[in-house]
């Protein structure tokens, strides 16, 4: 009887051997990547196909219907694919070869590799109850883990959706808030604690979700948002905004900048016992200026810091902006694009106007009349 | 008086000194302008504030039956007997700072 070496050396003595160069230059060739799954979500050559040794006779039919194809398997050093090109040969395939060298050899050469686009079993773990649902499953958790949302402000509606969007595996979330932990905060704004009174509130959340998931990759910005460093912030690469902002000047330079980077804004804002929530989508309707034109005047626009908010509400608000945020980023559902969602904490009521886009808009209207940052605090003191 | 349409208007929470607390109150009028001047006499510290010179201020969204009235007739938008008219002014707090 044969040793295996000798068994390998007669199967490859049979079969024909193609070296990395002749794959570059491969003329429809049909790749099949013939080794386990962790080996192919480690990595693998472009274009190809996966379908373990195992599996190879069964599988090869559907994948490649045509035994005149031509076929080159690979697998880490060219073992398994001789002898899944033997295999082939026996069930009619023509032109069968294996890659000599494997996968190893490629990489080695300095060759394109595709990276991993599949869960690795430890997210397949942390996501599984995302996975149970057809509507995310893999694919959708994978959007999530490569979507990059931006969340203005880190307060009572940046607390919620930081922790809900980290916990999500979204894969970048960048915080925009220049204020300090103070204890008045602690009634509603859960990612900070007692712990991190005194500090940045974008250092105190950023502990929170790292502590939470490991995957998030969080972007501080110690800064308050202005005109003058919108750009380089949005200029980062954000897919998706998340507005909580405490202030009607920061609302509108939020609306003019993502109108002009054309990044989708979720929309949310509280007062007492009542929140607003909508998502303003550029050139698939309104932009906050379509909804209010005008901010009010100063005495009909108190903060919470002046009149009071209920401290779960926050948490209501901010967990729909994240339910929008999250859809939008795996790209399923109905969001709230044309609708204003009200709620009322008090009487335990949601109801909804319509908001269409206004063709008059100065901003994303037919004739745009305002095309650069303005004096917004100017603009919402008049 | 009797044929007049009775709307329920709701108040915004910033509103609610003009209509002395409360967070719901009836007004009657076939149109959005009739509605407006019955508001008005029987609140007129709110009309002052969102109906002043006859005309809605341009900071108060106001709908009816979740239509935005700027989308409609404007003041001449009908409002029918039952209906729920929403003044709304635009909400800032999000309660952080940024």
């Amino acid at each position: 009887m044969p040793t295996y070496r000798e068994l390998l050396q007669r199967v490859k003595s049979e079969i024909s051997e193609v070296d990395a160069r002749d794959v570059q230059e491969r003329n429809g060739a049909v790749l099949v990547d013939v080794r386990e799954r962790d080996e192919w979500e480690e990595g693998h050559i472009p274009g190809a196909v996966h379908i373990p040794r195992g599996n190879l006779e069964s599988r090869i039919e559907n994948a490649v219907p045509d035994r005149s194809s031509k076929v080159v398997l690979y697998c880490a050093s060219g073992a398994r694919s001789a002898f899944g090109a033997k295999a082939l040969g026996e069930l009619g395939y023509e032109d069968v070869s294996s890659l000599a060298g494997g996968f190893t050899d490629w990489k080695r050469n300095g060759y394109e590799v595709q990276l991993p686009r599949s869960l690795s079993p430890e997210r397949r773990t942390r996501y599984s109850r995302h996975l149970l649902i057809p509507e995310v499953g893999e694919a959708g958790q994978l959007k999530l883990l490569d979507t990059s949302i931006l969340l203005i402000g880190a307060g009572g509606l940046g607390s919620p959706a930081s922790l809900y969007l980290a916990a999500a595996g979204v894969g970048r979330i960048g915080i925009v808030d220049a204020d300090i932990v103070d204890e008045t905060n602690l009634q509603r704004q859960i990612a900070h604690s007692l712990d991190t009174l005194g500090t940045p509130k974008v250092d105190s959340a950023k502990r929170t979700i790292e502590a939470l998931n490991p995957d998030v990759e969080v972007v501080p910005y110690r800064e308050r948002l202005t005109s003058e460093n919108i750009d380089r912030i949005l200029g980062d690469g954000w897919d998706l905004i998340v507005d909580g902002a405490d202030n009607f000047p920061t609302r509108y330079l939020v609306n003019d900048a993502s109108v002009w980077h054309d990044v989708p804004v979720v929309h949310g804002s509280i007062y007492r016992f009542e929140g607003q929530v909508t998502v303003f989508k550029p050139g698939d309707g309104p932009c906050y200026r379509c909804l209010f034109p005008e901010p009010p005047p100063a005495e009909l626009a108190p903060s919470c810091a002046e009149g009071g908010v209920l401290g779960v509400l926050p948490g209501i608000v901010g967990s729909l902006q994240t339910n929008e945020a999250i859809k939008l980023a795996i790209g399923i559902g109905d969001t709230l694009v044309g609708r204003l969602l009200l709620f009322d904490a008090l009487s335990t009521e949601f109801s909804e106007v319509r908001i269409d886009r206004n063709p008059d808009c100065p901003v994303c209207g037919e004739h745009p009349t305002i095309t650069e940052y303005i004096d917004y605090v100017e603009f919402c003191a008049r | 008086m009797s044929a007049l349409a009775t709307a329920k208007v709701r108040i915004p929470p910033v509103l609610r000194t003009e209509s002395g607390g409360a967070r719901e109150v009836e007004a009657s009028g076939e149109t959005l302008r009739e509605l407006m001047e019955d508001l008005t006499s029987r609140l007129p510290e709110l009309g002052a504030r969102v109906y002043e010179g006859g005309e809605l201020q341009p900071f108060v969204n106001v709908y009816v039956d979740g239509e935005d009235v700027r989308t409609r007739s404007g003041l001449d938008t009908p409002v029918r007997a039952g209906a729920t008219v929403i003044l709304l002014p635009a909400m800032a707090g999000g309660c952080g700072r940024c």
